[in-house]
């Protein structure tokens, strides 16, 4: 295939609607005009304030997510259940894909648990659980944690369920924004098989990456 | 699992009601904009009840599932899927081994290829392609084989090995959803490992990868040499993408078709072998569901979601709601749900006559003929089963009838248990028997006309293993374990009979599990073992696991090695990880829970 620059694979994928739009009847809804990376963004990925475990504030989508390879997970820092293993897999995640991580490929963890996880909580978590730059844990306003956790996803559609924080949601959100790929898989898997897994959204020409 | 209330199930009736109320009346968009229900730009007038998808009454969901314009019904007709056409070769020449220098995806040598040879070649292009599935709606950028939606039927013969060179023409650029990677699945066939298009033997864009179907029955190179066991004979297969991970979007982006087979019995001609209805009157058809968003009328999927994907909308080979006009004479539907996640029961509905019985015939389950017709009145299609039914539309001569399904579905995780009152479901199709009457051939099925016969289920199985299918922390499992393509859950031993014991501990959701390469024998469900001349008691594919069920599986494993998946067919709960990797080796091994 043609070589792209990420530049160019951008501007790409902002042309879809464009020419969906031109091939649509005359007869047709009228467009709202936005393309698909748009409607993807209003959807899901509100540009809320947040708070970084050092402490730095940043906006969700303009900050984390937008043209960026993102890996996503919800735990909070007291949690005895299938936190530890998750964060466990992630360690050996970030180490595998090495120095990408904090350049085209970001890792999050968001806390279900806003009102204890401060950011000192968070970064002692870290710390302790040998995180390294590139992967961030945030918190922010408890309505805005879950606001994003909704959007994001993390939530079971029975009420009862979703209220037993023990029983919450262990997926890992994997995804390419500008060339809207998203995929999800358990935390708790092989972690390898979970690079391999985010490593099939990765850039289509691999030497042109980030 | 919540449950809808009684006022949202009445909701969901009224929304049934007021959107036939308006099909019924016929009403054209301007109609619609006249009396409000519509603005100028094509949005729907927020009426509480238009829509029958379920908004999550706890209000946990703070943000509205997209409601879908609104479209007429019954204004388009049928769409039939062209019968794929062979080339008289391909360049380079297929090999044994992976092409990879000319750019073949493939990392394992045909396993058949020199003791069954393809006689017939194709080639394949996946595309992009701008599709209409409705007048009221803009073109959509669809995924298609040869950028068609449905793909084009392969019609293939027992006997006679073919091999499809397909090809990924798709583009990076995919509109919102889907990832331009694929693998291509023929599900039910008894194909070699390497051509089964098991989910991670995917392939990029600007590559290609030859899949061999040597199109023989079951045991040819084991229990029945050497042409395999007539008895496990298959009619009507499908062929979808099953690309790890994102299955369910590059499926419900268009990447799925028919795969016909024929032998001396079932010989697509109404005049020779078992005389079914054929030609113009043996009909494929794809049911499936989607939602398209109402600000700009594209086809609208929900990335986060891992509970199910439901459509407000009902196409039937690619159409919202189309009308198929026949002729008063017998025909043999081929129906197949397509998904992502609806369950359809699907009656024969009269709306002039709403207390009617209409009755029909099924003759397969899972597209696999059985011993013989059964009479039914309606029939259950959970992700990926088919039924190939017989309608002799005699009866309704110059009169309109329809395909309504009457299953009440509020959730992606499954169906409910409510069967609808006639009329108060989802019109799917229209059939308009407005055609002069032709002359029919084919068998009455009321004959009751033997097919095949069921192959023995007493041999005594190697191994009995265990399956539970469940949630943890939100997602779903398989034992407890996700999917890992690397590391074989179990193997089984070639030429072996195992029982599979599969196990749904829950009432809050449904799985239709697939089970690639051979198909089974339902033993039992529930410990009752399963009535002989019933539906059930056939050869299947798809297994419905429904509410608090266990089924007992019987299952014979013959004549090829290699690696095939087991996994749920709600391909939503398949791209997050309810899926295992099965292998059939030399040798087996013993592991009851896998």
């Amino acid at each position: 295939m043609p070589k792209l620059t990420r530049r160019e694979s951008i501007a790409l994928v902002g042309m879809a609607p464009l020419a969906a739009g031109l091939a649509a009847g005359k007869d047709s809804p009228v467009s709202s005009g936005k393309s698909s990376r748009e409607r993807i963004r209003d959807r899901y990925f509100p540009n809320l304030e947040l708070v970084t475990h050092e402490g730095k504030k940043v906006r969700f989508y303009d900050d984390l997510i937008k043209d960026k390879i993102v890996i996503i997970n919800f735990m909070y820092a007291n949690c005895e259940g299938i936190c530890p293993g998750i964060t466990a897999n992630l360690v050996r995640v970030q180490k595998a894909f090495g120095d990408r991580v904090g350049r085209d490929i970001f890792m999050y963890s968001f806390t279900l648990k806003p009102e204890q996880d401060t950011p000192e909580v968070l970064k002692e978590y870290a710390e302790m659980h040998g995180a390294k730059p590139g992967w961030l844990f945030l918190t922010g306003k408890p309505d805005d944690m879950e606001i994003l956790r909704r959007r994001l996803g993390f939530f079971d559609s029975d009420p009862e369920v979703d209220k037993d924080k023990s029983q919450h949601i262990g997926n890992v959100r994997y995804g390419n924004e500008p060339l809207q790929q998203w995929g999800g898989c358990p935390g708790q898997g092989n972690p390898e098989w979970i690079v391999k897994l985010i490593s099939g959204v990765d850039w289509p020409n691999k030497n042109r990456r980030g | 699992m919540s449950k809808p209330s009684k006022r949202r199930l009445k909701e969901i009736e009224n929304a049934a009601k007021n959107r036939r109320e308006i099909v019924e009346a016929n009403l054209s968009r301007r109609d619609m904009m006249k009396m409000g229900l519509l603005t100028s730009a094509g949005m729907l007038i927020p009426k509480r009840g238009l829509s029958a998808r379920w908004s999550d009454p706890s209000g946990i969901i703070p943000f509205d599932n997209p409601v879908s314009p609104p479209t007429r019904a019954f204004v388009e007709p049928l769409p039939i899927m062209p019968v794929k056409q062979p080339v008289a070769s391909l360049t380079p020449s297929p090999t044994i081994n992976p092409n990879t220098a000319a750019g073949e995806a493939r990392t394992r040598a045909h396993q058949a290829f020199t003791m069954l040879p393809p006689q017939k070649f194709y080639e394949v292009h996946q595309r992009p392609a701008q599709f209409s599935m409705s007048p009221d709606l803009p073109f959509q950028t669809i995924w298609g084989f040869d950028g068609q939606f449905p793909g084009p039927t392969y019609v293939a013969h027992y006997g006679e090995p073919i091999l499809i060179r397909n090809f990924n023409g798709l583009t990076t650029n995919n509109g919102g959803f889907g990832k331009p990677s694929v693998s291509s699945h023929l599900h039910n066939a008894h194909t070699p490992s390497e051509s089964d298009g098991f989910p991670c033997d995917f392939f990029e864009i600007g590559q290609f990868y030859d899949h061999h179907y040597p199109n023989r029955q079951a045991g040819f190179n084991s229990t029945h040499p050497p042409n395999g066991d007539v008895n496990e004979s298959l009619s009507t297969l499908w062929y979808h993408d099953h690309r790890l991970d994102f299955t369910a979007q590059n499926v419900y982006k268009g990447l799925a078709g028919f795969y016909l087979l024929f032998n001396q019995f079932d010989t697509g001609d109404e005049t020779t072998g078992f005389r079914l209805p054929s030609g113009d009157f043996d009909v494929p058809l794809m049911f499936s569901d989607r939602v398209f968003d109402p600000s700009n009328g594209q086809l609208f999927f929900d990335l986060f979601n891992t509970d199910g994907i439901l459509g407000d909308r009902f196409l039937v080979n690619g159409k919202i709601q189309p009308f198929f006009q026949v002729h008063p004479r017998r025909y043999r539907f081929r129906c197949l749900d397509s998904g992502p996640s609806r369950f359809w029961e699907l009656f024969l509905t009269d709306l002039n006559n709403l207390n009617g019985h209409n009755l029909f015939w099924e003759i397969s389950n899972d597209g696999n003929l059985l011993p013989q017709p059964v009479q039914i009145e309606s029939f259950r299609l959970g992700v990926a089963e088919r039924k190939d039914v017989i309608i002799d539309f005699t009866p309704f001569a110059g009169k309109s009838i329809y395909f309504e399904n009457r299953l009440l579905q509020t959730s992606g995780r499954g169906p409910t248990n409510t069967i609808l009152a006639p009329g108060q479901g989802n019109l799917a199709l229209r059939f308009d028997v407005a055609l002069p009457p032709v002359s029919d051939q084919s068998v009455d099925p009321a004959t009751l006309p033997h097919y095949y016969t069921l192959p023995s289920t007493t041999a005594t199985p190697r191994i009995t293993r265990t399956f539970r299918f469940e949630r943890t922390n939100g997602q779903w499992a398989i034992n407890g374990k996700f999917v890992d393509c690397d590391t074989p859950r179990l193997t089984v031993q070639r030429n072996s009979v195992e029982k599979w014991i599969l196990q749904n501990n829950s009432g809050g959701w449904q799985h239709p599990v697939h089970i690639h390469f051979e198909e089974h024998q339902i033993l039992k469900r529930n410990g009752v073992p399963t009535a002989p001349g019933s539906v059930e008691n056939s050869r299947k594919d798809v297994v419905r696991l429904q509410f608090n069920e266990q089924v007992e599986l019987f299952f014979r494993f013959r004549d090829f090695v290699g690696r095939h998946p087991l996994h749920c067919h709600n391909v939503v709960h398949e791209d997050h990880a309810m899926m295992l990797r099965w292998d059939i080796g030399a040798a087996g091994d013993n592991n009851t829970t896998p």
